[in-house]
C-alpha cells in the first residue's frame, strides 16, 4: 500500500514470454475444471431427480467446453498477458448459472428457461471475445465518453416507453426476446464516470468549506453529483427499479471517492442517497412494501395470507443448512415467481448449502479482486477508474441482490451476476469480464515495457503525492 | 489514488463478508427455527414423498397409498375404509391425523428415529426412512361381525380378549370412509365440512371417545363390590328390598320394569335386572367401597391411551345416598365407553383380574423387522377370585334364562348382562340399549372374548331393549371369535 505505480513496475519485471505463457496454462487448466465442475453439476441433477445421466450432459459440456475453448483461444491470440482467473470464473458461475436454471426447469415443465439461457451465454461469448480481438487498448474507450453516456441514459429510459411488467418499466420486448436496456447501461456509465473522473479529477480536488472533519467539495463541482443523484431518482420513481438506482449511484460514489480521494463525497453521497431512499421509501407505496416486508419477512404468515417470497427464500437457505440438500433435491421452486432470476440464489443456498454459497460468493470475491487488482496494476488514472468501476459494479450488485434473498437489506430486483436467468445480464457480465481482461492486459503490457507508449499523464504516482 | 483503491477495495470486502456472515446467519444459526415454521412447506412435502406404511389387520393392510404424482405425492388409501375407521383414523394431507394414524405417526411416516439404521444417520444423510407398518390386535372377523349387526343403527361395539387385554374389535356406526379426506382438494375439503355437519358426527369413535350411562350393565360392578364388600354373602338368599324403593332421603320412587323384584335374592334380581334390589345394595356397599371397585375396572381413569386416548369414564364419588342408588344402577353421573364395559366383562371373565385394554400388537419395519412389541401389560385386581367365580354364575344366568337370551351360542360358555339407559332431560331421549358379554368355547381354557354392545337409536322401547337388540350384535362377535 506503501508504494504505488513505480514499485509496482520493478516488482514485475520483464523478461514476460515465458511467463506469459504459464500464465495461458493456468488458464486453459481452471478453464477445464470450470467446464467439469459444470457438467458434474448437470449430471448431478439428472442422478438425483431419475437416477440417471441426463441426455444433454455431453452435449451441454461439448457446448460449454467449446464456448469456453474458443473464448480461451481468443484471449492466448489477443490478451497474453491477461489474469488467467477471470475467464475460469466466468466460465464456472456461467455453467453454474445453467445448471441451477436447468434444475428449475424441471419443476417448472411448461417454461423452460435454459435453452434461452444458453443462447443468451453464447452471445455473451461472442461479446466477450469480440471485445478482447477488437478493443486492442482501453483508452480507445475515452474517445467516447459522451457517447456513451448518452447510449446509456436513452438506454435507460426506453423502458419507459413499454409496458411495467411485475410493477417495474425496465424491459422492452423484442422479438420474443425480453430486454433489460438498463444492464447495458451499467458498463456504459462505468466508461463515462471514468473518463469523466479521469479528466475532472484535478478539478474535483478542489477542496471548499470545511465542516469538523469533511472537506466539503465546492459548488461548481458539486454539479455532476447533484445530476446523477437526480437522474437515478428519476429512474428509481419512473421505473420503479429500487435496485438499478442504488447501484448506479453507488457505483458513482465509490468512483468519486477513488478519483478524489475525499471523504466529503462520500459524506455528500450518503446524504443524499438517505434522503432519496427515505423520500421514495414514504411516496412510493412499491418501495415501501419492499422496506416492510424486510423488517417483518414473516408477517405475512401471521396474518395468515402465506409466507411471501422473502419468507419463502429464507426458509430456501435454512433448509440447505452446513452442506445443502444436493442438487435437485431442494423446493426453492416454492418462492414461485422470479425462481430462476432474482432469487436463483436461494436455489444454490438451499441445494449446496452454506458450503457452496460461500464459495459462490468467494468466486464473485476473486472477480472483484482481480478486478482491483488490475486497477492497482494499471499507471493511467481512466484505466485504474474504469478497473475499479467494472469490480465495484460486480461486488455491488451481487450485494444488492444477495443481500435481498436473504434479508440483509430489502429486496431490490437485480439479476445475480451470471446465475441468474436473464440475458441482458450475462451479456453484460460477459462483457465487464472482456473489459477486466483486456485491462489487466494492459497493466501486464505496460509493465513488461509493451510496445505501446504509455502516456506520461498515465505514469505519474499520484500515491505519495496523496500521502 | 492507489490508496483510495485499496478503501474501495476493502470496502467491497466488507459487503461480501457481510454477505456471508448473514447466510450464516440464516442457513446455521436460525435454520432450525425456519425449518419448524409451520408455513415452510418442505416437511410437509417429505412427508408424503414416500408412501406410508401401513396398517395391519390379521397380516393384511388395511390401509395403502396412492401415487398421484402431485406436489404432494402420496395419498392414503383405506379400502375398507368405514369398517376400519375407528381403528385406523384418518391421515389427511389437509386436516392431519387421528387414531392410530395419529399416534403412530411418527413409525408410518418414516421420522421416528427408532428406524434410523444408525444414530444420526438421517440427518446426516438427509434421507427418511421407509414408512414402518402397524400390526394391529383387531380380529376381522370379529370386526367385520360387529359393523354387519350395527349396520343400519347408530352405536358401538367394543371387544377384548380377557387373558391379555387385546382390543379384537372396535367399531363406531354410523362410519366414514377416511380416504375421502385423504387428498388436499376440493373433495377432501367438501367431506370434511359435510362430515362435520352431519349430526350423527360420523368421525366420532363411539367406542372408545364417547361415554354413555351404562345403565343396567354396571349392576355388574355393583353386584362385583357388594360381593367383595361381604355385603353380601349368599346369591341365593332372600334381600330385604322393597319394590318400589323409596331412594334415601327424598321421596322419589324406584321402579322395576320388571315383576318379581321385591326381596329377591341378588341372584335373581341379577336376571330380572332388579333396580330396586341393586339401588339398595350400592348404597348398603357405600361409596368408598363402590368407588374403590369401580375404579380398579377403570373407571375415574382419564388417561387410557389403546394407544389413543380413551374417554374418561365416571363413576361420581361426591354423591348423597339417594344419588348413590341412582348411580349403582349406573344411572346419574355414572358414564362408561363401550370398551369401559367390555373391560368389566372381561374381568368378570378372566378371574377378576383387569388387563389394560391395547391395540397394537407391535410394529415392524417397512422390511418386516420388529420395532416394538406390546409386551406385558400392568395387571389390577377388581374383585377377589371367588367374587369372580360368583359373578361368572350370574352372568351365564342372564344369557339362560334371563334377559340375554339371545346371546347364547351353543356349545359355549356365555356370560351376560343387558342394559337399558335412559338419558336426556327427564329421561326423555330414546334409551340406548346395553348388553355386555363373555364367552368361553367349550373346549377352552379360558374366556376367549369379552364384548360390550351400545346400541343408540331404535324406534320404540321393546325394540331397544338391550336383551333385542344388542345381544345378537355381541353374539355375532363371540361368535367370531370362538370359531376356529
Amino acid at each position: 500500500m506503501s508504494k504505488a505505480g513505480n514499485t509496482l513496475a520493478s516488482a514485475d519485471p520483464p523478461p514476460p514470454t515465458a511467463r506469459l505463457t504459464g500464465r495461458r496454462g493456468v488458464e486453459l487448466a481452471l478453464i477445464v475444471l470450470a467446464v467439469l465442475l459444470s457438467v458434474y453439476g448437470y449430471c448431478a441433477v439428472g442422478l438425483a431427480r431419475n437416477g440417471t445421466v441426463p441426455p444433454g450432459a455431453a452435449g451441454y459440456g461439448a457446448g460449454l467446453g467449446v464456448l469456453a475453448l474458443v473464448a480461451h483461444l481468443a484471449v492466448r491470440w489477443r490478451a497474453p498477458g491477461s489474469d488467467p482467473v477471470l475467464l475460469p470464473i466466468g466460465v464456472l458461475l456461467n455453467g453454474l448459472g445453467l445448471v441451477l436454471i436447468y434444475r428449475l426447469d424441471l419443476e417448472t415443465p411448461g417454461d423452460p428457461a435454459a435453452p434461452t439461457q444458453l443462447i443468451w451465454s453464447t452471445l455473451g461469448v461472442a461479446l466477450f471475445i469480440g471485445v478482447v480481438l477488437v478493443l486492442r487498448d482501453h483508452r480507445v474507450l475515452q474517445r467516447y465518453t459522451y457517447v456513451s453516456v448518452t447510449v446509456a441514459l436513452v438506454l435507460l429510459t426506453v423502458p419507459i416507453l413499454f409496458p411495467a411488467v411485475n410493477g417495474a418499466r425496465i424491459w422492452i420486448r423484442v422479438a420474443g426476446f425480453s430486454i433489460q436496456p438498463g444492464e447495458f447501461a451499467k458498463v456504459l456509465l462505468a466508461v463515462f464516470f471514468a473518463a469523466y473522473l479521469a479528466a475532472n479529477r484535478s478539478a474535483l480536488t478542489y477542496a471548499g468549506r470545511r465542516v469538523w472533519k469533511l472537506q466539503l467539495p465546492t459548488g461548481r463541482v458539486l454539479g455532476p453529483i447533484v445530476a446523477v443523484w437526480l437522474v437515478s431518482v428519476v429512474v428509481l420513481v419512473l421505473e420503479r427499479d429500487l435496485g438499478t438506482s442504488l447501484l448506479f449511484f453507488g457505483l458513482f460514489v465509490v468512483m468519486l471517492y477513488v478519483a478524489t480521494g475525499r471523504t466529503g463525497w462520500i459524506a455528500v453521497g450518503l446524504l443524499l442517497a438517505s434522503l432519496g431512499a427515505v423520500a421514495v421509501g414514504r411516496l412510493e407505496p412499491h418501495v415501501h412494501h419492499r422496506i416492510e416486508t424486510w423488517l417483518h419477512p414473516f408477517a405475512s404468515i401471521e396474518a395468515g395470507e402465506g409466507p411471501n417470497q422473502i419468507a419463502q427464500s429464507l426458509f430456501a437457505f435454512a433448509e440447505g443448512g452446513t452442506l445443502g440438500t444436493g442438487l435437485g433435491l431442494g423446493h426453492s421452486v416454492l418462492i414461485g415467481f422470479a425462481v430462476k432470476s432474482d432469487f436463483i440464489l436461494a436455489t444454490a443456498g438451499e441445494e449446496l448449502g452454506l458450503a457452496g454459497l460461500s464459495a459462490i460468493i468467494l468466486l464473485y470475491g476473486l472477480l472483484v479482486e482481480r478486478g482491483y487488482r488490475a486497477g492497482l496494476a494499471l499507471r493511467d488514472p481512466f484505466g485504474r477508474l474504469l478497473a475499479v468501476g467494472l469490480a465495484s459494479l460486480v461486488a455491488l450488485q451481487v450485494f444488492v441482490i444477495a443481500g435481498g434473498v436473504t434479508g440483509l437489506i430489502p429486496l431490490t430486483g437485480m439479476a445475480m451476476p451470471f446465475l441468474a436467468q436473464g440475458g441482458s445480464s450475462v451479456v453484460t457480465n460477459w462483457a465487464i469480464v472482456a473489459l477486466l481482461v483486456r485491462l489487466s492486459d494492459s497493466a501486464r503490457q505496460q509493465d513488461a515495457g509493451g510496445s505501446r507508449p504509455v502516456p506520461r499523464d498515465a505514469r505519474e504516482s499520484d500515491g505519495g503525492a496523496l500521502r | 489514488m492507489t490508496r483510495h483503491i485499496r478503501h474501495a477495495a476493502v470496502f467491497c470486502a466488507l459487503l461480501l463478508v457481510a454477505l456471508l456472515v448473514n447466510a450464516a446467519r440464516v442457513q446455521v444459526l436460525h435454520a432450525d427455527a425456519y425449518d419448524s415454521n409451520p408455513a415452510n412447506r418442505r416437511d410437509t412435502i417429505a412427508r408424503y414423498q414416500q408412501p406410508r406404511g401401513d396398517i395391519l389387520v390379521d397380516g393384511r393392510p388395511v390401509t395403502g397409498s396412492r401415487d398421484t404424482g402431485e406436489h404432494l405425492r402420496y395419498e392414503r388409501t383405506y379400502p375398507l375404509g368405514p369398517l376400519y375407521a375407528p381403528v385406523t383414523g384418518f391421515a389427511s394431507q389437509e386436516y392431519g391425523t387421528t387414531q392410530l394414524e395419529h399416534t403412530e405417526d411418527r413409525l408410518l411416516s418414516g421420522v421416528a428415529p427408532v428406524l434410523a439404521p444408525l444414530p444420526l444417520w438421517n440427518e446426516f444423510t438427509r434421507s427418511r426412512n421407509a414408512g414402518g407398518d402397524v400390526v394391529t390386535t383387531i380380529d376381522p372377523a370379529a370386526q367385520r361381525a360387529a359393523y354387519e349387526g350395527l349396520r343400519s343403527r347408530k352405536g358401538a361395539v367394543a371387544a377384548v380378549e380377557p387373558s391379555t387385554g387385546r382390543i379384537l374389535a372396535l367399531v363406531s356406526v354410523p362410519s366414514y370412509d377416511p380416504a375421502l379426506l385423504s387428498g388436499n382438494g376440493a373433495t377432501a375439503r367438501d367431506a370434511w365440512a359435510r362430515l362435520n355437519a352431519d349430526p350423527d358426527r360420523p368421525m366420532l369413535n363411539r367406542a372408545v371417545q364417547r361415554t354413555y350411562p351404562p345403565g343396567s350393565t354396571f349392576k355388574v360392578v355393583t353386584a362385583a363390590a357388594a360381593l367383595d364388600a361381604g355385603v353380601v354373602k349368599n346369591l341365593d338368599e332372600r334381600t330385604d328390598s322393597p319394590d318400589p324403593y323409596t331412594l334415601p332421603g327424598t321421596r322419589t320412587r324406584l321402579v322395576n320394569g320388571a315383576k318379581g323384584c321385591a326381596d329377591a335374592t341378588v341372584r335373581e334380581a341379577f336376571v330380572l335386572s332388579c333396580n330396586t334390589v341393586f339401588a339398595k345394595l350400592g348404597v348398603a356397599t357405600g361409596v368408598d367401597r363402590m368407588r374403590e371397585t369401580a375404579e380398579s375396572f377403570g373407571f375415574n381413569d382419564g388417561d387410557v391411551r389403546i394407544p389413543f386416548r380413551v374417554a374418561g369414564s365416571t363413576f361420581d364419588t361426591s354423591v348423597d345416598r339417594a344419588q348413590l342408588a341412582l348411580s349403582s344402577i349406573g344411572q346419574y353421573n355414572t358414564r362408561a365407553t363401550p370398551l369401559q364395559m367390555a373391560m368389566v366383562a372381561a374381568a368378570v371373565a378372566g378371574g377378576g383380574q383387569v388387563r389394560e385394554p391395547y391395540l397394537v400388537e407391535r410394529t415392524t419395519r417397512a422390511g418386516g423387522g420388529t420395532v416394538s412389541t406390546a409386551g406385558s401389560r400392568p395387571v389390577r385386581r377388581a374383585m377377589f377370585p371367588a367374587t369372580a367365580i360368583r359373578m361368572r354364575e350370574l352372568m351365564r344366568g342372564v344369557v339362560e334364562d334371563g334377559t340375554g337370551k339371545k346371546a347364547a351360542i351353543p356349545g359355549a360358555v356365555v356370560g351376560g348382562k343387558t342394559g337399558t339407559a335412559q338419558h336426556g332431560l327427564g329421561n326423555s331421549g330414546t334409551p340406548y340399549a346395553w348388553f355386555i358379554s363373555w364367552a368361553q368355547g367349550g373346549e377352552d381354557m379360558e374366556a376367549k372374548v369379552a364384548v360390550a354392545v351400545v346400541v343408540e337409536d331404535a324406534a320404540n322401547r321393546r325394540t331397544i331393549s338391550g336383551g333385542g337388540t344388542a345381544a345378537p350384535i355381541a353374539r355375532a362377535v363371540m361368535e367370531a371369535v370362538l370359531k376356529p
